[in-house]
Protein backbone atom coordinates (compact mmCIF):
# COMPACT_ATOMS: atom_id res chain seq x y z
CA UNK A 1 0.00 0.00 0.00
CA UNK A 2 1.16 3.48 -0.87
CA UNK A 3 1.89 5.14 2.50
CA UNK A 4 0.32 8.44 1.42
CA UNK A 5 -3.00 6.73 0.64
CA UNK A 6 -4.31 6.81 4.21
CA UNK A 7 -3.54 10.52 4.44
CA UNK A 8 -5.21 11.23 1.09
CA UNK A 9 -8.30 9.23 2.01
CA UNK A 10 -8.59 10.98 5.37
CA UNK A 11 -8.30 14.41 3.72
CA UNK A 12 -10.89 13.42 1.14
CA UNK A 13 -13.41 12.19 3.71
CA UNK A 14 -12.88 15.27 5.89
CA UNK A 15 -13.55 17.52 2.87
CA UNK A 16 -16.82 15.71 2.16
CA UNK A 17 -17.91 16.12 5.78
CA UNK A 18 -17.09 19.83 5.85
CA UNK A 19 -18.95 20.39 2.55
CA UNK A 20 -22.16 19.12 4.16
CA UNK A 21 -21.43 20.71 7.53
CA UNK A 22 -21.27 24.10 5.79
CA UNK A 23 -24.64 23.41 4.12
CA UNK A 24 -26.28 22.42 7.42
CA UNK A 25 -26.89 18.87 6.18
CA UNK A 26 -26.61 16.59 9.18
CA UNK A 27 -24.65 13.36 9.22
CA UNK A 28 -26.52 10.18 10.13
CA UNK A 29 -25.61 6.54 10.62
CA UNK A 30 -28.06 3.81 9.68
CA UNK A 31 -27.69 0.03 10.07
CA UNK A 32 -25.67 -2.16 7.75
CA UNK A 33 -27.82 -5.17 8.70
CA UNK A 34 -31.50 -5.33 7.86
CA UNK A 35 -34.19 -7.99 7.86
CA UNK A 36 -35.03 -6.88 4.29
CA UNK A 37 -32.96 -6.80 1.11
CA UNK A 38 -33.09 -4.92 -2.14
CA UNK A 39 -35.51 -6.50 -4.60
CA UNK A 40 -33.42 -5.27 -7.54
CA UNK A 41 -32.79 -8.42 -9.63
CA UNK A 42 -29.41 -7.07 -10.71
CA UNK A 43 -28.10 -6.77 -7.17
CA UNK A 44 -27.14 -9.76 -5.07
CA UNK A 45 -27.22 -8.99 -1.33
CA UNK A 46 -24.92 -10.64 1.18
CA UNK A 47 -26.92 -12.55 3.75
CA UNK A 48 -25.92 -13.63 7.21
CA UNK A 49 -27.71 -15.31 10.09
CA UNK A 50 -28.13 -14.39 13.71
CA UNK A 51 -29.35 -16.59 16.51
CA UNK A 52 -33.05 -15.80 16.67
CA UNK A 53 -34.63 -13.59 19.27
CA UNK A 54 -37.26 -16.24 19.87
CA UNK A 55 -37.74 -19.95 19.34
CA UNK A 56 -38.16 -19.58 15.59
CA UNK A 57 -34.52 -20.31 14.96
CA UNK A 58 -31.84 -18.32 13.19
CA UNK A 59 -32.84 -15.00 11.72
CA UNK A 60 -31.65 -14.01 8.24
CA UNK A 61 -30.15 -10.55 7.97
CA UNK A 62 -29.02 -8.78 4.80
CA UNK A 63 -26.06 -6.44 4.43
CA UNK A 64 -27.39 -3.28 2.85
CA UNK A 65 -26.55 -2.50 -0.78
CA UNK A 66 -27.14 1.18 0.01
CA UNK A 67 -28.47 3.11 3.02
CA UNK A 68 -31.37 4.45 0.92
CA UNK A 69 -34.34 2.82 2.61
CA UNK A 70 -33.20 3.56 6.16
CA UNK A 71 -32.43 7.17 5.26
CA UNK A 72 -35.87 7.62 3.73
CA UNK A 73 -37.40 6.34 6.96
CA UNK A 74 -35.51 9.11 8.76
CA UNK A 75 -36.78 11.66 6.22
CA UNK A 76 -40.34 10.43 6.71
CA UNK A 77 -39.89 11.07 10.43
CA UNK A 78 -38.92 14.65 9.66
CA UNK A 79 -35.12 14.49 9.82
CA UNK A 80 -34.66 17.29 7.27
CA UNK A 81 -31.57 17.23 4.97
CA UNK A 82 -29.24 14.33 5.82
CA UNK A 83 -26.09 12.68 4.54
CA UNK A 84 -24.31 9.45 5.28
CA UNK A 85 -20.84 8.07 4.59
CA UNK A 86 -20.50 4.38 5.12
CA UNK A 87 -19.91 0.91 3.73
CA UNK A 88 -22.32 -0.68 1.26
CA UNK A 89 -22.23 -4.28 0.10
CA UNK A 90 -22.93 -6.03 -3.21
CA UNK A 91 -22.09 -9.70 -3.55
CA UNK A 92 -20.10 -10.80 -6.56
CA UNK A 93 -19.27 -7.34 -7.89
CA UNK A 94 -15.55 -7.54 -8.55
CA UNK A 95 -13.87 -5.63 -11.37
CA UNK A 96 -11.36 -2.81 -11.74
CA UNK A 97 -14.27 -0.51 -10.82
CA UNK A 98 -16.11 -2.74 -8.33
CA UNK A 99 -15.33 -4.06 -4.87
CA UNK A 100 -18.04 -6.03 -3.01
CA UNK A 101 -17.66 -3.67 -0.03
CA UNK A 102 -17.29 0.00 -0.87
CA UNK A 103 -17.93 3.41 0.64
CA UNK A 104 -21.13 5.13 -0.36
CA UNK A 105 -21.88 8.79 0.13
CA UNK A 106 -25.62 9.26 0.09
CA UNK A 107 -27.58 12.41 0.74
CA UNK A 108 -31.16 13.71 0.62
CA UNK A 109 -32.54 17.18 0.17
CA UNK A 110 -36.19 17.79 1.05
CA UNK A 111 -37.79 20.25 -1.38
CA UNK A 112 -35.03 19.95 -4.01
CA UNK A 113 -35.79 19.21 -7.64
CA UNK A 114 -33.57 16.80 -9.56
CA UNK A 115 -31.89 19.80 -11.23
CA UNK A 116 -31.13 21.48 -7.91
CA UNK A 117 -29.60 18.26 -6.62
CA UNK A 118 -27.46 17.91 -9.76
CA UNK A 119 -26.18 21.45 -9.09
CA UNK A 120 -25.14 20.33 -5.63
CA UNK A 121 -23.51 17.12 -6.90
CA UNK A 122 -21.54 19.26 -9.35
CA UNK A 123 -20.46 21.64 -6.57
CA UNK A 124 -19.28 18.76 -4.39
CA UNK A 125 -17.45 16.90 -7.15
CA UNK A 126 -15.72 20.09 -8.32
CA UNK A 127 -13.90 20.13 -4.98
CA UNK A 128 -12.09 16.95 -5.93
CA UNK A 129 -11.81 16.85 -9.71
CA UNK A 130 -10.85 19.67 -12.02
CA UNK A 131 -13.90 19.90 -14.23
CA UNK A 132 -15.40 22.08 -16.86
CA UNK A 133 -19.12 22.42 -16.23
CA UNK A 134 -20.88 19.08 -16.38
CA UNK A 135 -23.05 18.66 -19.47
CA UNK A 136 -26.61 17.43 -18.95
CA UNK A 137 -28.28 15.32 -21.60
CA UNK A 138 -31.28 13.08 -21.45
CA UNK A 139 -30.93 9.36 -22.13
CA UNK A 140 -33.02 9.79 -25.30
CA UNK A 141 -30.62 12.50 -26.51
CA UNK A 142 -27.65 10.25 -25.73
CA UNK A 143 -29.17 7.56 -27.94
CA UNK A 144 -29.53 10.12 -30.75
CA UNK A 145 -25.77 10.65 -30.54
CA UNK A 146 -25.24 7.00 -31.57
CA UNK A 147 -27.92 7.20 -34.25
CA UNK A 148 -30.99 5.91 -32.42
CA UNK A 149 -33.78 8.44 -32.88
CA UNK A 150 -36.92 8.57 -30.77
CA UNK A 151 -35.85 5.96 -28.23
CA UNK A 152 -39.31 5.53 -26.72
CA UNK A 153 -40.88 4.40 -29.97
CA UNK A 154 -38.15 1.86 -30.79
CA UNK A 155 -38.71 -1.88 -30.81
CA UNK A 156 -36.35 -4.59 -29.58
CA UNK A 157 -35.52 -5.38 -33.23
CA UNK A 158 -34.62 -1.75 -33.99
CA UNK A 159 -32.31 -1.54 -30.97
CA UNK A 160 -30.65 -4.80 -31.99
CA UNK A 161 -30.21 -3.52 -35.56
CA UNK A 162 -28.54 -0.40 -34.18
CA UNK A 163 -26.15 -2.60 -32.18
CA UNK A 164 -25.41 -4.70 -35.27
CA UNK A 165 -24.80 -1.59 -37.36
CA UNK A 166 -22.22 -0.50 -34.77
CA UNK A 167 -20.64 -4.00 -34.88
CA UNK A 168 -20.89 -4.34 -31.12
CA UNK A 169 -19.66 -7.65 -29.68
CA UNK A 170 -22.27 -10.44 -29.64
CA UNK A 171 -24.98 -8.08 -30.93
CA UNK A 172 -26.21 -10.89 -33.14
CA UNK A 173 -26.72 -13.60 -30.53
CA UNK A 174 -27.75 -11.44 -27.55
CA UNK A 175 -31.19 -12.32 -26.23
CA UNK A 176 -32.44 -9.25 -24.41
CA UNK A 177 -35.68 -7.46 -23.63
CA UNK A 178 -36.13 -3.78 -24.47
CA UNK A 179 -34.56 -2.58 -21.21
CA UNK A 180 -31.73 -5.06 -21.69
CA UNK A 181 -30.96 -3.56 -25.11
CA UNK A 182 -31.05 -0.07 -23.64
CA UNK A 183 -28.53 -1.20 -21.00
CA UNK A 184 -26.41 -3.00 -23.60
CA UNK A 185 -26.21 0.06 -25.88
CA UNK A 186 -25.59 2.28 -22.88
CA UNK A 187 -22.53 0.36 -21.63
CA UNK A 188 -21.12 -0.74 -24.99
CA UNK A 189 -21.80 2.26 -27.22
CA UNK A 190 -22.93 5.39 -25.40
CA UNK A 191 -20.79 5.50 -22.27
CA UNK A 192 -17.61 4.67 -24.29
CA UNK A 193 -18.56 7.58 -26.61
CA UNK A 194 -18.42 9.90 -23.60
CA UNK A 195 -15.27 8.33 -22.16
CA UNK A 196 -13.48 11.67 -21.85
CA UNK A 197 -16.42 13.75 -20.75
CA UNK A 198 -18.13 14.99 -17.62
CA UNK A 199 -21.79 14.30 -18.10
CA UNK A 200 -25.10 13.89 -16.35
CA UNK A 201 -27.44 11.48 -18.10
CA UNK A 202 -30.95 12.44 -17.05
CA UNK A 203 -34.50 11.18 -17.52
CA UNK A 204 -34.08 7.41 -17.73
CA UNK A 205 -36.84 5.27 -19.24
CA UNK A 206 -39.81 4.91 -16.88
CA UNK A 207 -39.16 1.16 -16.90
CA UNK A 208 -35.76 1.90 -15.32
CA UNK A 209 -37.07 4.31 -12.69
CA UNK A 210 -35.82 2.28 -9.68
CA UNK A 211 -36.94 4.51 -6.78
CA UNK A 212 -37.39 7.69 -8.80
CA UNK A 213 -40.70 9.34 -9.53
CA UNK A 214 -42.10 9.36 -13.05
CA UNK A 215 -41.80 12.79 -14.62
CA UNK A 216 -45.06 14.74 -14.25
CA UNK A 217 -44.38 16.21 -17.73
CA UNK A 218 -43.62 12.96 -19.57
CA UNK A 219 -44.86 9.56 -18.40
CA UNK A 220 -42.23 7.78 -20.52
CA UNK A 221 -39.34 8.95 -18.35
CA UNK A 222 -38.32 8.91 -14.70
CA UNK A 223 -36.66 11.77 -12.85
CA UNK A 224 -33.46 9.83 -12.43
CA UNK A 225 -29.90 10.91 -13.25
CA UNK A 226 -26.44 9.47 -13.32
CA UNK A 227 -23.14 11.28 -13.19
CA UNK A 228 -20.55 9.79 -15.55
CA UNK A 229 -17.00 11.09 -15.44
CA UNK A 230 -14.47 9.74 -17.97
CA UNK A 231 -16.83 6.87 -18.74
CA UNK A 232 -17.16 5.82 -15.10
CA UNK A 233 -20.44 5.94 -13.21
CA UNK A 234 -19.90 8.10 -10.14
CA UNK A 235 -23.39 8.81 -8.80
CA UNK A 236 -27.02 7.88 -9.28
CA UNK A 237 -29.80 10.17 -8.09
CA UNK A 238 -33.54 10.52 -8.08
CA UNK A 239 -36.30 12.94 -7.49
CA UNK A 240 -37.72 10.41 -5.06
CA UNK A 241 -40.88 8.40 -5.50
CA UNK A 242 -43.10 9.18 -2.51
CA UNK A 243 -46.12 7.08 -3.48
CA UNK A 244 -46.12 3.96 -1.24
CA UNK A 245 -48.57 2.01 -3.40
CA UNK A 246 -46.53 2.54 -6.56
CA UNK A 247 -43.31 1.68 -4.72
CA UNK A 248 -44.88 -1.59 -3.53
CA UNK A 249 -45.89 -2.40 -7.11
CA UNK A 250 -42.33 -1.82 -8.31
CA UNK A 251 -40.90 -4.05 -5.56
CA UNK A 252 -43.41 -6.77 -6.44
CA UNK A 253 -42.54 -6.46 -10.10
CA UNK A 254 -38.86 -6.88 -9.26
CA UNK A 255 -39.60 -9.88 -7.06
CA UNK A 256 -41.41 -11.58 -9.93
CA UNK A 257 -38.44 -10.78 -12.21
CA UNK A 258 -36.16 -12.38 -9.59
CA UNK A 259 -38.32 -15.45 -9.47
CA UNK A 260 -38.49 -15.68 -13.28
CA UNK A 261 -34.69 -15.49 -13.41
CA UNK A 262 -34.38 -18.24 -10.80
CA UNK A 263 -32.88 -15.89 -8.21
CA UNK A 264 -33.35 -16.25 -4.49
CA UNK A 265 -36.52 -14.65 -3.13
CA UNK A 266 -35.82 -11.83 -0.67
CA UNK A 267 -38.11 -10.11 1.82
CA UNK A 268 -39.12 -6.62 0.70
CA UNK A 269 -38.76 -3.83 3.20
CA UNK A 270 -42.24 -3.49 4.73
CA UNK A 271 -41.08 -0.95 7.33
CA UNK A 272 -39.84 1.28 4.52
CA UNK A 273 -43.15 0.93 2.67
CA UNK A 274 -45.00 1.84 5.89
CA UNK A 275 -42.82 4.96 6.14
CA UNK A 276 -43.81 5.94 2.58
CA UNK A 277 -47.48 5.42 3.47
CA UNK A 278 -46.93 7.60 6.51
CA UNK A 279 -45.50 10.27 4.24
CA UNK A 280 -42.09 10.92 2.68
CA UNK A 281 -41.59 14.63 2.02
CA UNK A 282 -40.93 15.63 -1.60
CA UNK A 283 -37.18 15.32 -1.89
CA UNK A 284 -34.28 14.43 -4.14
CA UNK A 285 -31.45 12.13 -3.16
CA UNK A 286 -28.25 10.74 -4.61
CA UNK A 287 -25.74 7.96 -3.94
CA UNK A 288 -22.10 8.47 -4.89
CA UNK A 289 -19.30 5.90 -4.94
CA UNK A 290 -16.61 7.54 -2.86
CA UNK A 291 -13.75 5.31 -4.05
CA UNK A 292 -14.62 6.03 -7.70
CA UNK A 293 -14.34 9.76 -7.08
CA UNK A 294 -11.06 9.11 -5.24
CA UNK A 295 -9.79 7.17 -8.26
CA UNK A 296 -10.41 10.16 -10.52
CA UNK A 297 -9.03 12.62 -8.02
CA UNK A 298 -5.86 10.56 -7.42
CA UNK A 299 -5.48 9.44 -11.07
CA UNK A 300 -5.84 5.71 -10.36
CA UNK A 301 -7.17 3.06 -12.73
CA UNK A 302 -8.21 0.41 -10.23
CA UNK A 303 -10.52 0.72 -7.24
CA UNK A 304 -8.09 -1.47 -5.27
CA UNK A 305 -5.49 1.29 -5.58
CA UNK A 306 -7.52 3.66 -3.40
CA UNK A 307 -8.50 1.13 -0.74
CA UNK A 308 -6.25 0.09 2.15
CA UNK A 309 -7.64 -3.45 1.83
CA UNK A 310 -9.44 -4.48 -1.34
CA UNK A 311 -11.32 -7.78 -1.64
CA UNK A 312 -8.12 -9.57 -2.70
CA UNK A 313 -6.44 -8.60 0.55
CA UNK A 314 -9.10 -9.59 3.06
CA UNK B 1 -21.91 -30.86 -20.80
CA UNK B 2 -19.99 -28.87 -18.19
CA UNK B 3 -20.95 -25.21 -18.10
CA UNK B 4 -19.41 -22.21 -16.42
CA UNK B 5 -21.10 -19.01 -15.26
CA UNK B 6 -19.81 -15.53 -16.09
CA UNK B 7 -19.08 -15.06 -12.38
CA UNK B 8 -16.40 -17.76 -12.71
CA UNK B 9 -14.81 -16.18 -15.80
CA UNK B 10 -11.12 -15.57 -15.36
CA UNK B 11 -8.14 -15.26 -17.64
CA UNK B 12 -7.02 -18.65 -18.91
CA UNK B 13 -10.45 -20.28 -18.57
CA UNK B 14 -11.18 -22.52 -21.58
CA UNK B 15 -14.66 -22.25 -23.06
CA UNK B 16 -16.49 -23.30 -26.22
CA UNK B 17 -17.48 -20.61 -28.74
CA UNK B 18 -19.31 -21.67 -31.92
CA UNK B 19 -18.02 -25.22 -31.54
CA UNK B 20 -14.34 -24.36 -31.03
CA UNK B 21 -12.27 -24.13 -27.85
CA UNK B 22 -11.16 -20.65 -26.79
CA UNK B 23 -9.22 -19.30 -23.85
CA UNK B 24 -10.30 -16.12 -22.04
CA UNK B 25 -7.61 -13.46 -22.29
CA UNK B 26 -9.55 -10.53 -20.87
CA UNK B 27 -12.77 -10.32 -18.89
CA UNK B 28 -14.39 -7.10 -17.78
CA UNK B 29 -17.72 -6.68 -16.02
CA UNK B 30 -19.53 -3.64 -17.39
CA UNK B 31 -22.64 -2.39 -15.70
CA UNK B 32 -24.97 0.51 -16.25
CA UNK B 33 -25.75 2.21 -12.93
CA UNK B 34 -28.87 0.13 -12.52
CA UNK B 35 -29.96 -2.71 -14.73
CA UNK B 36 -28.40 -5.52 -16.68
CA UNK B 37 -24.68 -6.14 -16.15
CA UNK B 38 -22.57 -7.62 -18.92
CA UNK B 39 -19.24 -9.38 -19.15
CA UNK B 40 -17.19 -8.07 -22.00
CA UNK B 41 -14.74 -10.81 -22.88
CA UNK B 42 -11.78 -11.16 -25.21
CA UNK B 43 -10.98 -14.72 -26.26
CA UNK B 44 -8.23 -16.40 -28.22
CA UNK B 45 -8.99 -19.47 -30.34
CA UNK B 46 -6.90 -22.43 -29.22
CA UNK B 47 -6.94 -23.88 -32.71
CA UNK B 48 -7.25 -20.83 -34.97
CA UNK B 49 -5.23 -18.46 -32.78
CA UNK B 50 -7.60 -15.65 -33.76
CA UNK B 51 -8.86 -13.23 -31.14
CA UNK B 52 -12.47 -12.24 -30.85
CA UNK B 53 -14.63 -10.20 -28.53
CA UNK B 54 -17.92 -11.38 -27.06
CA UNK B 55 -20.42 -9.97 -24.61
CA UNK B 56 -22.42 -12.09 -22.19
CA UNK B 57 -25.23 -11.19 -19.84
CA UNK B 58 -23.76 -11.45 -16.34
CA UNK B 59 -25.07 -14.62 -14.74
CA UNK B 60 -25.31 -16.47 -18.08
CA UNK B 61 -23.58 -19.85 -18.40
CA UNK B 62 -21.64 -21.15 -21.37
CA UNK B 63 -20.08 -24.49 -22.22
CA UNK B 64 -16.69 -25.20 -20.79
CA UNK B 65 -14.05 -26.63 -23.14
CA UNK B 66 -12.55 -29.94 -22.09
CA UNK B 67 -9.02 -28.68 -22.53
CA UNK B 68 -6.00 -29.53 -20.45
CA UNK B 69 -2.24 -29.49 -20.76
CA UNK B 70 0.07 -32.42 -20.17
CA UNK B 71 3.77 -33.14 -20.64
CA UNK B 72 4.72 -35.58 -23.40
CA UNK B 73 8.06 -36.53 -24.88
CA UNK B 74 8.51 -35.93 -28.62
CA UNK B 75 9.45 -39.16 -30.42
CA UNK B 76 9.47 -38.85 -34.22
CA UNK B 77 7.57 -37.74 -37.31
CA UNK B 78 6.37 -39.89 -40.18
CA UNK B 79 6.04 -36.80 -42.34
CA UNK B 80 2.33 -36.61 -41.73
CA UNK B 81 1.98 -36.72 -37.97
CA UNK B 82 4.31 -35.92 -35.13
CA UNK B 83 4.31 -38.57 -32.41
CA UNK B 84 4.59 -37.90 -28.71
CA UNK B 85 4.82 -40.37 -25.85
CA UNK B 86 3.51 -39.96 -22.32
CA UNK B 87 6.54 -40.40 -20.01
CA UNK B 88 4.60 -42.51 -17.49
CA UNK B 89 1.82 -44.32 -19.34
CA UNK B 90 3.89 -44.64 -22.57
CA UNK B 91 0.66 -43.83 -24.40
CA UNK B 92 1.43 -42.46 -27.87
CA UNK B 93 -0.41 -39.60 -29.56
CA UNK B 94 -0.05 -37.99 -32.97
CA UNK B 95 -0.23 -34.25 -33.60
CA UNK B 96 -0.81 -32.79 -37.04
CA UNK B 97 1.16 -29.91 -38.60
CA UNK B 98 -1.44 -27.35 -37.54
CA UNK B 99 -1.13 -28.40 -33.90
CA UNK B 100 2.67 -28.42 -34.13
CA UNK B 101 2.79 -24.89 -35.48
CA UNK B 102 6.08 -23.18 -34.67
CA UNK B 103 7.13 -26.02 -32.36
CA UNK B 104 8.14 -28.15 -35.33
CA UNK B 105 11.26 -26.13 -36.10
CA UNK B 106 12.73 -26.63 -32.60
CA UNK B 107 12.28 -30.37 -32.10
CA UNK B 108 14.66 -33.18 -33.09
CA UNK B 109 13.47 -35.86 -30.65
CA UNK B 110 13.41 -36.65 -26.90
CA UNK B 111 12.32 -33.13 -25.85
CA UNK B 112 9.65 -32.85 -23.15
CA UNK B 113 6.86 -30.65 -24.56
CA UNK B 114 3.63 -29.28 -23.16
CA UNK B 115 0.76 -30.72 -25.18
CA UNK B 116 -2.66 -29.02 -25.10
CA UNK B 117 -5.40 -31.61 -25.47
CA UNK B 118 -9.01 -30.91 -26.41
CA UNK B 119 -11.32 -33.88 -25.90
CA UNK B 120 -8.15 -35.97 -25.75
CA UNK B 121 -6.71 -34.72 -29.07
CA UNK B 122 -3.56 -32.60 -29.29
CA UNK B 123 -4.36 -29.09 -30.56
CA UNK B 124 -1.16 -27.28 -29.73
CA UNK B 125 2.40 -28.08 -28.75
CA UNK B 126 4.61 -25.86 -26.63
CA UNK B 127 8.30 -26.77 -26.97
CA UNK B 128 10.72 -26.45 -24.01
CA UNK B 129 11.69 -22.81 -23.37
CA UNK B 130 15.27 -23.62 -24.31
CA UNK B 131 16.60 -26.13 -26.83
CA UNK B 132 20.19 -27.11 -27.65
CA UNK B 133 20.85 -27.60 -31.36
CA UNK B 134 23.78 -27.84 -33.74
CA UNK B 135 24.44 -25.29 -36.49
CA UNK B 136 24.52 -27.05 -39.86
CA UNK B 137 25.13 -24.04 -42.04
CA UNK B 138 26.35 -20.48 -41.53
CA UNK B 139 28.77 -18.07 -43.22
CA UNK B 140 32.24 -17.95 -41.68
CA UNK B 141 32.43 -15.05 -39.27
CA UNK B 142 35.11 -12.39 -39.12
CA UNK B 143 37.96 -13.60 -36.96
CA UNK B 144 38.33 -11.61 -33.75
CA UNK B 145 34.87 -10.08 -33.92
CA UNK B 146 33.33 -10.73 -30.51
CA UNK B 147 30.65 -8.07 -30.59
CA UNK B 148 27.12 -9.27 -30.01
CA UNK B 149 25.51 -6.69 -32.27
CA UNK B 150 24.79 -7.42 -35.91
CA UNK B 151 25.05 -11.15 -36.29
CA UNK B 152 24.33 -13.50 -39.18
CA UNK B 153 21.74 -16.16 -40.01
CA UNK B 154 22.50 -19.75 -39.02
CA UNK B 155 20.56 -22.86 -40.06
CA UNK B 156 20.14 -25.44 -37.30
CA UNK B 157 19.90 -29.22 -37.56
CA UNK B 158 16.10 -29.00 -37.29
CA UNK B 159 15.87 -26.53 -40.17
CA UNK B 160 15.19 -23.49 -37.99
CA UNK B 161 17.07 -20.32 -38.87
CA UNK B 162 18.27 -18.05 -36.04
CA UNK B 163 20.55 -15.04 -35.89
CA UNK B 164 23.85 -15.78 -34.17
CA UNK B 165 26.86 -13.54 -33.41
CA UNK B 166 29.45 -13.31 -36.20
CA UNK B 167 32.05 -15.30 -34.22
CA UNK B 168 29.91 -18.47 -33.94
CA UNK B 169 31.13 -21.07 -36.49
CA UNK B 170 29.40 -23.90 -38.35
CA UNK B 171 28.96 -27.20 -36.40
CA UNK B 172 28.86 -25.27 -33.13
CA UNK B 173 26.15 -26.36 -30.65
CA UNK B 174 24.05 -23.48 -29.38
CA UNK B 175 21.21 -22.79 -26.94
CA UNK B 176 18.11 -21.06 -28.33
CA UNK B 177 15.12 -19.50 -26.56
CA UNK B 178 12.08 -20.96 -28.36
CA UNK B 179 9.75 -18.23 -27.04
CA UNK B 180 11.65 -15.50 -28.86
CA UNK B 181 13.54 -17.58 -31.43
CA UNK B 182 16.76 -15.91 -30.24
CA UNK B 183 20.29 -17.26 -29.75
CA UNK B 184 21.22 -17.47 -26.05
CA UNK B 185 24.75 -18.90 -25.88
CA UNK B 186 27.22 -21.44 -27.20
CA UNK B 187 27.16 -24.82 -25.46
CA UNK B 188 30.47 -26.51 -24.66
CA UNK B 189 30.17 -30.27 -25.04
Amino acid sequence: MDSSLLQERATFIRAIRSFFFEQDVIEVETPVLSSAATTDPQIDSFVTTSRGRDAEGPERLYLQCSPELFMKRLLAEGSGPIFQLGPSFRAGEISPLHNPEFMMLEWYRPGYTMEQLMDEVEALVSNFVDLPSIERITVAEAFEVVGVADLYSTTIEQLQSAALAMALPSAEEMDLDWDGWVDYLMVLAIIPRFSHAAIFFTHYPASQAALARISPDNPKVAERFELILNGMEIANGFCELTDGAEQRNRFQQELSERSAAGLEAVPMDEKFLQALDHGLPDCSGVALGVERLMMLSMGKEQISEVMPFSINQV
Amino acid sequence: MATVSTSEFRNGLKVMIDGDPFTIVDNEMVKPGKGQAFNRVKLRGLISGRTLERTFKSGESIERADVHEEEYQYSYSDGDLFYFMHPESFEQIGADKAAMGEAEQWLKGQEICLVTLWNGNPISITPPNFVVLQITETDPGLRGDTSSGGGKPATLETGAVVRVPLFVPENEVIKVDTRTGEYVSRVKE
